[in-house]
């Protein structure tokens, strides 16, 4: 075991619809970190995601979050504790605060007004949207309450799925510095994965590369300044998609 | 009505036969098949319920009843095959109704115990609730698959199972349901219910047939929504495993 570790694989597989999604997968997601994931479209990020969220198990292998088997965690523990915001940003019916509400409603609470704007503020959403049709924002805003949505639970490891691609490049340097700064404030252990290399560069302390469901390489963000693995520098070169 | 008579009536099958083979519509086999099941298993049903009517044995009367059921769980399970043991839950719903119905009909004497009401009305009843069961199977099923997403936002943020597919049951119970309530509210405008124009038809009193016509009416209210709630309530926890998460889906390995 990893004392440093917040996620930690070992030899992980998953299988769905007879493709081998994930292979073998050993690695360790550090404690307190923000950890970068790339690699392209299929490696399997997504998937490793909802794994470390219990929304799926693997067909093999341990799976441990801090020092503990991710079964001996109650599933809605667990997943209170490990936030996922995915790329879709799936909405529920309702406006942006019935959505903003719904990791408290879950639990049986209210989300008071004033954490309701409180969060708003955070993502830099506007107040006033909050009574809208959530199937009536921009791709971008309904990233941004996403995110929200997710730190209403307090998670102490957040994922965060391409959460900025819909998003400016203003807006984009807004959310990785409240990204940044949620993980320099409280500690919180972040894993992101992104599809720009520089953003996985600049942001991440560590980087895991993906690639067809194998973990490639892994270790301070500055590998991606130089792979050893030839098909990761040709990834790296945006040579491969 | 004579079977010289009765064979008059095959004008009836005549006409569309002619219609389908003059137009080209291919349908004639079809046509054919389904008279001559009909001929032969109404036929088979008229003369073993004169038996058990005859009979009037208790034995035969449950008989009747499980056949009803049986054959109504085999129509609806196809529905329904994403769910494990489906049949069961059918079978469990349909049993909960027929005791439910018939139940409060004998036990408040609103209907005599004798097999010449009970089968007729079980048959209703049941053959209704399998109506709804597939309705609900149908759409419940859809409503899964198009909310996956919701479903495993709500999983994913803490939510427990039943919260997770909250809306797609209400939902489905609600679509399943609305069919029965909106013919209720048209009745006796637009047409007479099968019932209770075959009591009118062999003579009995209008007012008699109404009386009996509104027992069924209510009788399948009650059935509708139940049907719908069981199955919905039994069937969603089959979705997911112990650690809740979802069994069936793109993501997933069902």
């Amino acid at each position: 075991m990893t004392d440093n570790a917040a996620i930690q694989f070992k030899n992980v597989n998953y299988s769905a619809g007879g493709t081998h999604i994930l292979k073998d997968i050993t690695g360790v997601f550090v404690k307190g970190k923000i950890t970068t994931l790339v690699g392209p479209s299929g490696a399997g990020k997504t998937t490793l995601f909802k794994l470390c969220n219990g929304l799926i198990p693997p067909d093999s292998g341990e799976i441990y979050l801090h020092d503990k088997h991710i079964d001996s965690y109650d599933p809605v523990k667990l997943r209170l504790g490990v936030g996922l915001a995915l790329q879709d940003a799936t909405m529920i019916r309702g406006s942006v605060r019935n959505n903003l509400a719904l990791p408290m409603e879950l639990q049986g609470k209210q989300l008071a007004e004033e954490h309701a704007n409180e969060l708003m503020e955070v993502v830099d959403l506007d107040k006033q949207l909050l009574d809208q049709d959530a199937k009536e924002i921009s791709g971008g805003q309904r990233q941004r309450l996403s995110i929200a949505r997710t730190l209403v639970n307090n998670p102490e490891i957040l994922l965060l799925d391409e959460i900025t691609s819909s998003l400016d490049r203003v807006s984009k340097k807004d959310v990785e510095n409240l990204i940044m700064k949620i993980n320099r404030d409280y500690g919180t252990t972040i894993i992101w994965i992104t599809h720009s290399i520089h953003q996985a560069r600049t942001i991440g302390d560590y980087t895991w590369v993906m690639m067809d469901g194998s973990l490639m390489e892994s270790g301070e963000s500055g590998l991606l300044d130089n792979p050893e693995n030839n098909a990761v520098n040709q990834f790296v070169k945006g040579e491969v998609e | 009505m004579s079977y010289l008579t009765l064979s008059f009536a095959l004008i009836f099958v005549i006409i569309p036969l002619v219609l389908s083979k003059t137009l080209h519509l291919g349908l004639e086999k079809d046509t054919l098949v389904a008279a001559i099941r009909s001929i032969v298993q109404l036929l088979i049903v008229g003369y073993l319920l004169q038996y058990v009517f005859d009979a009037e044995n208790i034995l035969y009367i449950l008989l009747m009843v499980l056949l009803i059921i049986g054959a109504a769980t085999q129509n609806a399970r196809k529905k329904g095959a994403a769910i494990k043991g489906i049949t069961w839950k059918l079978v469990i719903t349909f049993i909960t109704i027929e005791v439910l119905t018939q139940g409060i009909l004998l036990g408040l004497s609103i209907t005599p115990a004798t097999p010449q009401y009970i089968i007729p009305i079980s048959g209703m009843i049941v053959g209704n609730s399998m109506v709804l069961s597939i309705l609900f199977l149908n759409r419940f099923t859809s409503e899964v698959e198009t909310h996956e997403n919701e479903t495993e936002l709500i999983l994913s943020l803490g939510g427990t199972p039943k919260q997770a597919i909250h809306r797609q049951l209400t939902d489905s119970i609600k679509a399943s349901i609305i069919p029965t309530i909106e013919s209720q509210k048209t009745i006796g405008l637009v047409q007479l219910p099968g019932m209770m124009s075959g009591q009118i038809i062999a003579g009995a009193d209008p007012v008699q047939a109404v009386q009996f016509q509104l027992l069924i009416l209510f009788l399948v209210m009650t059935s509708a929504i139940i049907t719908s709630i069981m199955l919905g309530y039994l069937s969603y926890p089959t979705l997911f495993n112990q650690r809740m998460q979802m069994l069936v889906g793109k993501n997933n390995k069902v």
